[in-house]
């Protein structure tokens, strides 16, 4: 099998990505800021399947791009385009902004520097063919699943938001 | 440099049981997608053909009867007319977005038919997540209609993209739930482990003995039928098609679009339905296995049922001829007569080739796997004949109400069957 995870696939999609993440920031129209959060997605499906792990970028493609975006712009268009175009874009909090940026970019730089021994030496891969079969066993195997508890843990999160949707929406309970 | 392109070319041709995406070879996938692209538009041309003809004849009309005879050149007559006509934007649409999204609509349509197995060798690729990939890339879809709807800038388009979204979403939800069910039933052989790759499907049917409509009666039977009508919601035509609603929303999503634009989107819509049909046959029907069988074996049936494509063909031909003697007799008509005659004699010639054994053994898959496909095509068209078009609540509770509590219901029933069978299998000849 020729790898097809060659450094130019790599950068071409990681370029795609920043180039959409800003755009999501800088347009003041919201339509076009859901669609570069769009391109940025699918860049990002596309860098799973460079991994060999096709099924998290099917997943990523019908959750995020067909499913979670379609809400997302279903919701958009209903908002008046016009006033939020006239709105301030940036609320100038400076101070929480450099100190947020400063802790990701102090992690990027952990990682990338002592990358090698946080993280353990040998890389889990699997054949691009038993992919999906290694993910339904690390997460279901009464073994070897030993994300099982993690995967639910953040299907929990996924119901506090909802709770939390149907409280704001709602005037009476 | 010149051997080389000759030995890759041939050396695919050896291996028996490979696609060409499985094999590697450039070349050959090349040549498939190109022929999967050349199908596919003569299957929207005769669709569109085959549709307002059936549709006519359904309310007893004629249907297309000016443009060749039985009017079979207006799909050819109407593609031209649609790349001639003024390609207009409104004013106020967003143009960029406007632009891009029927090529979104059509990339998606297109994408799918890379894993779309219409035999064991004859498919683009294989692909460890063939189903997820197809459910996925066609979801897609939906964002092409919403920006459709959006740019336009106008309200009914607007109106139809909301819909669209609504009820795509809405019914995703129920065809995944039925999608999982048969992949449970995948699983059911002695390693355990099922598949997800629409080849893979298709085999395990084979390797089980039955198609996945019959197994554990009635729950395949529901997860078809489940599927079957998500599937008309997901394509937003009749009776689920308020997406467009002509008598409400003069068009829908693309009321402001014209020309080679709105082409496009007609080109989507057709090639779109023929891709849930394809699923839905891989899935349920057997994809490429011919009918029977387990019941008619041997070297005779197999002998039979080879020869079908072959027959459908000449029998089309025959058809065609018979036209031709009922053609008025007016010297008006003696173009029309003589190219009805024409294409009869295509037809025949192709049919006759199709006996040749090399021919025949070769395209016998894709025979079964189309004219099934087919099949779902003539459904489309006859439930938008007769079905009256629901209201919009009325879509969303047969959607969340109906369709996914049969579904999610389908998927306990059948892991549990799955996980009994043996058991009770085992009992059942102790107890006997």
């Amino acid at each position: 099998m020729n790898p097809v995870a060659t450094p130019f696939f790599f950068y071409l999609l990681a370029g795609i990505m920043i180039i959409g993440g800003i755009l999501v920031i800088t347009r003041k129209n919201a339509v076009h800021s859901a669609l570069a959060l769009i391109t940025t997605l699918l860049a990002q499906a596309a860098i799973y399947l460079m991994l060999y792990a096709p099924f998290v970028a099917g997943v990523q493609i019908i959750l995020y791009a067909g499913g979670i975006m379609v809400l997302f712009l279903f919701v958009i268009m209903l908002i008046n385009i016009e006033r939020t175009q006239k709105e301030r874009q940036f609320n100038k909090q400076w101070l929480v902004g450099i100190a947020a940026a400063a802790a990701l970019g102090g992690l990027f730089i952990a990682v990338y520097t002592k990358g090698k021994t946080l993280f353990p030496e040998g890389r889990v891969s699997y054949e691009e063919v038993q992919n999906t079969q290694g993910v339904a066993t690390l997460l279901f195997d009464r073994h070897a699943g030993v994300y099982m508890f993690a995967f639910e843990i953040a299907s929990l999160l996924l119901l506090v938001a909802i709770i939390g949707a149907v409280v704001m929406a709602k005037k009476r309970i | 440099m010149h051997e080389f392109i000759q030995q890759y070319i041939v050396s695919y041709l050896k291996s028996k049981d490979l696609t060409p995406g499985g094999a590697g070879n450039v070349f050959w996938a090349t040549v498939y997608i190109l022929l999967v692209f050349v199908g596919l538009s003569i299957a929207v041309i005769a669709m569109n053909w085959l549709e307002r003809k059936i549709l006519a004849h359904m309310q007893v009309r004629l249907g297309p009867m000016r443009v060749g005879p039985h009017g079979l050149l207006q799909p050819i007559a109407d593609a031209i007319k649609l790349l001639l006509k003024e390609d207009i934007m409104p004013a106020e649409a967003d143009a960029a977005i406007f632009w891009v999204a029927p090529f979104m609509v059509v990339l998606a349509a297109f994408t799918v038919f890379v894993v779309v197995p219409f035999g064991p060798t004859h498919a683009i690729t294989d692909m460890n997540i063939g189903i997820l990939f197809m459910l996925g890339v066609s979801s897609l879809s939906v964002l092409g209609i919403v920006m459709a709807g959006w740019a336009s800038n106008s309200h009914y388009p607007l109106i139809g993209a909301l819909r669209s979204s609504a009820q795509m979403v809405s019914y995703e939800v129920a065809m995944g739930l039925a999608v999982v069910s048969v992949i449970i039933m995948t699983s059911l052989n002695t390693e355990g482990i099922g598949t997800l790759s629409m080849i893979g499907i298709v085999q395990a049917q084979m390797a089980q003995g039955t198609w996945f409509i019959f197994k554990f009666f009635p729950l395949g039977l529901i997860g078809f039928f489940i599927f079957a009508v998500a599937m008309v919601a997901e394509t937003n035509r009749a009776p689920f098609d308020l997406p467009e609603a002509e008598s409400e929303l003069t068009a829908g999503f693309h009321t402001e679009y014209s020309g080679f634009r709105w082409s496009l989107f007609f080109l989507a819509e057709y090639s779109a339905m023929i891709a849930v049909s394809s699923i839905a046959v891989t899935l349920w029907l057997g994809g490429w296995l011919r009918p029977f069988p387990n019941l008619l074996h041997g070297a005779i049936w197999e002998l039979v049922f080879s020869l079908f494509p072959g027959v459908t063909f000449v029998l089309l031909g025959a058809m065609c001829f018979y036209n031709v003697a009922r053609m008025p007799k007016h010297p008006l008509f003696k173009i029309q007569t003589m190219g009805l005659a024409a294409f009869g004699a295509v037809l025949a010639l192709i049919g006759l080739v199709l006996f040749v054994p090399g021919v025949r053994e070769r395209v016998g898959d894709i025979f079964w796997f189309a004219a099934k496909v087919a099949g779902f095509m003539y459904l489309y068209i006859w439930y938008r004949g007769t079905f009256p078009r629901y209201r919009f609540d009325q879509l969303m509770k047969v959607g969340w109400k109906i369709l996914l509590p049969m579904g999610l219901a389908l998927l306990i029933l059948t892991a549990a069957a799955g996980f009994l069978e043996a058991p009770v299998k085992e009992w059942l000849s102790r107890v006997l």
